[in-house]
């Protein structure tokens, strides 16, 4: 039956002697079963981790399986990039009596991986723009390491699909990621729920539960909304960057968790550092290495590239035959600001895609508020300031700023403008202004100029 | 000879110590050095090779590149021998060493 596993699978005894190994590892390394019967299996292996430090070798008691990546030479002479898991095996009584070891060729995926990795994306981030081209060059070699992360930007920019797709990239990759929302639960459950806890720590805890340190281990915890951590659980996380143990809730014997943390926040951190919200410290041990993602309006020319790829992606998943956007529809998407970034943009593609029942999307299948939003035009000094505003001011400061651009203010300063040409003679002024005295009277009244 | 302790190294290419002899006078007098190298590299072990002027290469895991690299330059490459060094140093000497012995 072993034979039937599609990974190569070798089981060692304690002395990490080969006893048994399948067909696929014979494939894999090129050695037959017969030969290779009771040889140290680093000779059989013949893996870099072999030689640089096997993992059989430091597998705690009572701990999970390892999982490395690493390449070995087969008898072909071919160098096989490959992904090993190693597991301690115990007698009942809890002996060790050898290890179980399985091999993954990694090959076929490094082919697509070659394949499908192109400069404009990583994973299933897409963008053309310089500040996303940066971003795309520098992720891989994030992967790559195994220091914490923080990632940084507004809502909406793609923060969990980075942490997502570093955690795939990465040498992690087999191993869980397990993401957790800091904001969305109370205090003490989210104690329980990230470090666990044991049998009867509190009332109600009928069981141990492991805690999603613990599920993470050998992979990526993601602490997302990072910023929403309550400080006594931030002192907590910074136990554990200073020596990786995990000790439960009610619990004496820490866990040692190799998991690797990135965290994102669409907080101002260093801001809250200095309101005495977030503790420095932790800022410190976090900000190894980060990432901030721009907002969707400081990636230029990201905002057609992405209309255009929503709509591809979505008209094909709705099996719907839109060919593209009315020039008026374009130009209202074009120049919307997007204050939800990239899902606000593909939201809006979505809500199109299915109320459209023609070829073509026109103004009036865009969502109404779109066109009200509109007067912003394509002047990104304007664009800024209004965001600016937006972010920063007070609502009425807003308001204000949103009644000079309606047509009644401008009216209504139009007949300010024409009464002082005038002098303050409303015949005068009515004919300046092409209308008739009662006309003039009326609107005067309505806008309640004395 | 790639070594890894008492045994030929795995990898040719992660291997930091080398065995090297001569065989030409081995009942009297067979001088064996040991040379430590300053880091693991098949480029730098092939370097070593010519540069001694060695003939043969007794060692276990390598690449195709080198292999062929080694094999042009007229060295001649026993490879996938598995074992402790002593041993098959032994059994090269009576001429016996074929590659993918296993001597174990």
């Amino acid at each position: 039956m072993i034979d039937e596993i599609p990974l190569g699978v070798v089981i060692l005894d304690t002395d990490r002697r080969i006893v048994l190994l399948n067909r696929s590892f014979e494939a894999l390394t090129g050695f037959s079963r017969d030969e290779a019967a009771g040889i140290p299996c680093y000779h059989m292996l013949r893996s870099r981790i072999c030689i640089k430090g096997c993992p059989a070798l430091n597998i705690p008691e009572d701990s999970e399986p390892a999982c490395v990546e690493s390449d070995l030479i087969n008898r072909d002479r071919m160098l096989v990039p490959v992904r090993i898991n190693i597991a301690s095996l115990h007698s009942p009584s809890g002996k060790l009596t050898g290890f179980l070891e399985t091999l993954e060729d990694l090959r076929p995926l490094r082919e697509l991986d070659a394949k499908i990795s192109h400069a404009f994306s990583f994973a299933n981030l897409i963008g053309r723009s310089p500040q996303m081209e940066k971003i795309f060059q520098i992720l891989p070699v994030l992967a790559q390491s195994d220091s914490s992360m923080l990632i940084t930007g507004e809502t909406g920019t793609g923060k969990d699909m980075v942490a997502e797709a570093v955690h795939q990239a990465s040498s992690r990759a087999k191993g869980s990621f397990v993401k957790v929302n800091c904001g969305a639960l109370p205090e003490t459950l989210l104690e329980s729920e990230l470090f666990g806890h044991q049998k009867g720590a509190f009332t109600g805890a009928v069981a141990s539960k492991p805690g999603r340190f613990r599920l993470a281990h050998n992979g990526t915890l993601y602490l997302t909304e990072i910023g929403d951590l309550p400080l006594s659980l931030q002192v907590k996380l910074l136990t554990f960057f200073d020596d990786q143990v995990v000790y439960p809730l009610g619990g004496t014997k820490g866990f040692q968790a190799n998991v690797r943390i990135i965290a994102a926040t669409h907080r101002n951190l260093e801001q809250m550092v200095r309101e005495g919200r977030f503790r420095e410290d932790l800022l410190f041990r976090l900000n190894v290495v980060r990432i901030h993602l721009p907002p969707l309006r400081e990636r230029e020319g990201d905002s057609r590239l992405l209309i255009d790829y929503f709509l591809n992606d979505l008209t094909s998943r709705f099996r719907k035959n839109i060919k593209g956007f009315s020039k008026k529809a374009l130009s209202i998407l074009m120049n919307y600001l997007y204050p939800g970034n990239v899902r606000e943009l593909k939201n809006i593609i979505e809500y199109a895609v299915n109320i459209c029942q023609e070829g073509q999307i026109k103004p009036h299948h865009l969502p109404t508020y779109l066109a009200e939003a509109r007067p912003w035009g394509k002047d990104t000094d304007t664009v800024k300031e209004h965001v600016s505003l937006s972010v920063q001011s007070d609502p009425n400061e807003q308001k204000l700023l949103e009644t000079e651009h309606t047509w009644a203010a401008m009216e209504r300063k139009m007949i300010m403008d024409a009464l002082v040409k005038a002098g303050g003679r409303r015949s005068k002024t009515a004919e300046l202004l092409g209308w008739g005295r009662s006309t003039l009277w009326r609107k005067v009244k309505q806008y309640g100029i004395d | 000879m790639p070594l890894y302790g008492n045994d030929v190294a795995p990898r040719f290419d992660l291997a930091t110590e080398v065995m090297i002899t001569n065989r030409d006078d081995y009942s009297d007098g067979r001088e064996e050095k040991i040379v430590v190298l300053s880091q693991a590299s098949a480029e730098q072990l092939c370097h070593l090779i010519l540069a001694e002027g060695i003939d043969v290469v007794i060692c276990s895991g390598i690449e195709e590149e080198y292999y062929q690299f080694l094999t042009w330059k007229k060295v001649q490459v026993l490879d996938s021998v598995i074992g402790p060094w002593q041993m098959v140093l032994e059994r090269f000497l009576k001429d016996r060493l074929k590659p993918g012995d296993i001597l174990y």
